[in-house]
């Protein structure tokens, strides 16, 4: 089967590959449209302004923008206290600082206070390459998507953020939206749909269905296409809200396909395929092959370089893939 | 708008510190757990705030314009649950339901739960970064209301109290008012012997604060520090308030065993006969 084209993505989707933009553009795009249409969204960083996109918001709104310094959890605790005053606050700073260095202040002045601050982690996963494992957020899903008043999304590119943010803007309490440094190929559009929960099917198929989340989204349908030469007809699902998940679509392709496999830069453990495996165990069990980083710390090096190392490019993805196939047919 | 909520009369004032510490002694005997020596040591702070420092209306606790009272330490939220039942927020009854299944009284406070409550806490160390974000948008806004953000000595060993401190002086919050209880225990023992925080005023005044230090069982020199704050425009203000734990309790008072435990029956009978006793001499004596 083949790409859906309810979803408008972009065309050609492949040859050649959509013009490359990274996702934290699309943030610092939608921060500034947000900030434009409502005098009540403020913007906070820890000194990443210039790599999280928070200058452009800050240039056009300097008094609705606080710089804290180098100070994660003071920024999630300033943000809790503008946001008690009737804000939509976001904060940007890199994912391995922010949700990482300051879970507690996330749980308590954020979650339990119950009020409207967004999170966001950029540089995260594996893609910001060369400053190694100290910076390589691989953990950051699994810690926000398990507190209460908290919704986590994986954008899959800039156009996909840019949507995210004006989502969550909307949302009554608190969201963590995770970047990645690199560029992406911008293959959702204007017309592509988005909407906070629900998964979006962006390839059809009967074999197996992958689910992935950010970067991951790309080369899982790059990886479809070549699974497709081989005979093996691949679902991808954009699985860009980890929570709350889309129960339905996941219970929906469990049956369709009798196969997941969840592809993620992440941790295995606690990410998004735990829980697309915690929703298919309990409402329609099947096969899920949670595919990312294997609990362990990785390394530098370019991108793509650790992307084909760890199997996260659609060459790995599509030999995850087959193996899983080939089992489920055994 | 309201009108201030204010009570200058001293005796007046010195006789609900009193009914304060009377109510937490019973709350925490209530409850069966919970924290004795900072609540009652805070009675006479929390006294100054809520009938006469702050601008507040307790049956519309939800004023846009009140000023707001941060805790940063939540486990003494006793004394501030009694002020506020005392100031007309909820019924004094509901005192009792401390720590209780069903309570709005939770353990540490929760926002959202009590009308009144600024901010959920417990964790150290994170309410003066709320306070600050509170003070920013005021002063960005032109607003008019205050931040008074009450914060123990001991929750100053968590580094983000300091992130926040050092944040205050950049912004020259001069709507900010920070009281610290400075009572010298904490759970493991006297504040100088686990992690010294002296010398505190210099750290402070270091940071861009102005440091006011006070008895923090005076009533009239706790009122007289706030307004002194309030004439402070081009710096936040800390009130090192030195208090002492359990205070007007012979066996409670400086005592670090008696932080985090309540009080027994026989411990409760002699406090609040001591207390009656007071409470006499307050209402003969000359003010």
């Amino acid at each position: 089967m083949a790409i859906n084209k309810d979803m408008n993505l972009a065309d050609p989707l492949f040859e050649p590959a959509p013009k490359s933009v990274p996702s934290r553009d699309g943030f610092g795009k939608a921060l500034v449209e947000l900030g434009e249409a409502d005098p009540n969204v403020w913007v906070l960083t820890a000194d990443v302004s210039e790599s999280t996109r928070t200058h452009w918001f800050a240039e056009k709104f300097p008094k609705r923008f606080v710089q804290v310094g180098v100070a994660e959890q003071n920024l999630a605790g300033v943000a809790a206290g503008i946001a008690a005053c009737g804000k939509t606050v976001f904060i940007s700073a890199y994912g391995v600082f922010s949700p990482g260095r300051n879970w507690d202040q996330i749980r308590v002045s954020i979650c339990y206070n119950d009020v409207p601050v967004k999170i966001h982690g950029s540089h995260t996963g594996l893609t910001v390459g060369p400053d190694g494992a100290s910076h390589q957020a691989l953990e950051d899903i699994a810690v926000t998507r398990v507190l209460p008043n908290m919704v986590v999304v994986a954008p899959a590119d800039a156009e996909e953020a840019r949507k995210a943010v004006h989502a969550v803007a909307k949302l009554p309490g608190g969201a963590y939206i995770r970047t990645c440094r690199e560029k992406l190929p911008a293959f959702t559009t204007e017309k592509t749909p988005f909407e906070i929960g629900k998964a979006n099917v962006y390839r059809e198929g009967s074999d197996v269905a992958i689910f992935a989340c950010g970067e991951e989204v790309y080369e899982s349908l790059k990886a479809a296409e070549a699974l497709a030469k081989e005979g093996i007809d691949a679902a991808v699902i954009d699985c860009h809200t980890i929570k709350p998940i889309d129960e339905k679509a996941i219970e929906e392709w469990a049956r369709k396909t009798g196969l997941i496999v969840t592809v993620e830069n992440h941790q295995v453990a606690g990410g998004m395929g735990s829980a697309v495996a915690e929703v298919s165990g309990s409402v329609y069990p099947v096969p899920v092959v949670r595919h990312g980083v294997y609990d362990r710390f990785c390394e530098s090096g370019e991108s793509f370089e650790l992307l084909s190392k760890y199997e996260l490019d659609a060459e790995g993805i599509a030999k995850i893939v087959k193996k899983a196939v080939e089992k489920k047919k055994r | 708008m309201a009108d201030r909520f204010r009570i200058n009369n001293l005796k007046k004032l010195k006789l609900i510190a009193n009914t304060i510490r009377q109510d937490v002694l019973r709350m925490l005997f209530e409850a069966k757990s919970g924290h004795s020596a900072g609540s009652i040591g805070l009675a006479d702070i929390f006294t100054a705030l809520y009938f006469n420092v702050l601008y507040h209306t307790p049956k519309n606790p939800d004023w846009p314009d009140r000023d707001r009272l941060v805790l940063s330490n939540g486990h003494v939220c006793p004394v501030m649950y009694a002020a506020m039942a005392n100031a007309g927020y909820f019924p004094k009854e509901e005192l009792l339901t401390l720590r209780k299944l069903g309570s709005r009284l939770q353990g540490h406070p929760h926002r959202g739960m009590l009308p009144g409550i600024e901010n959920s806490s417990g964790p150290l160390g994170q309410g003066l970064s709320q306070a600050l974000g509170m003070a920013i948008v005021a002063k960005t806004e032109r607003k008019k209301w205050r931040v008074y953000c009450v914060l123990s000595d001991g929750e100053h060993q968590e580094g983000q109290t300091w992130e926040a401190a050092m944040l205050a002086g950049k912004y020259r919050l001069g709507n900010l008012t920070a009281i610290i209880d400075r009572n010298n225990i904490q759970i493991d023992g006297h504040t100088e012997e686990i992690c010294p925080l002296e010398p505190f005023a210099e750290k402070y005044r270091s940071f861009g604060w102005h440091v006011i230090d006070v008895d923090g069982h005076n009533i009239k020199k706790i009122i007289d520090a706030c307004e002194e704050s309030r004439a402070i425009y081009e710096k936040p203000t800390v009130i090192i308030a030195h208090t002492i734990p359990g205070k007007a309790i012979s066996f409670m008072e400086f005592l670090t065993e008696w932080h985090g435990k309540p009080p027994k029956k026989e411990d409760l009978d002699t406090a609040l006969s001591e207390l009656e006793k007071q409470r006499d001499s307050i209402e003969t004596d000359d003010f």
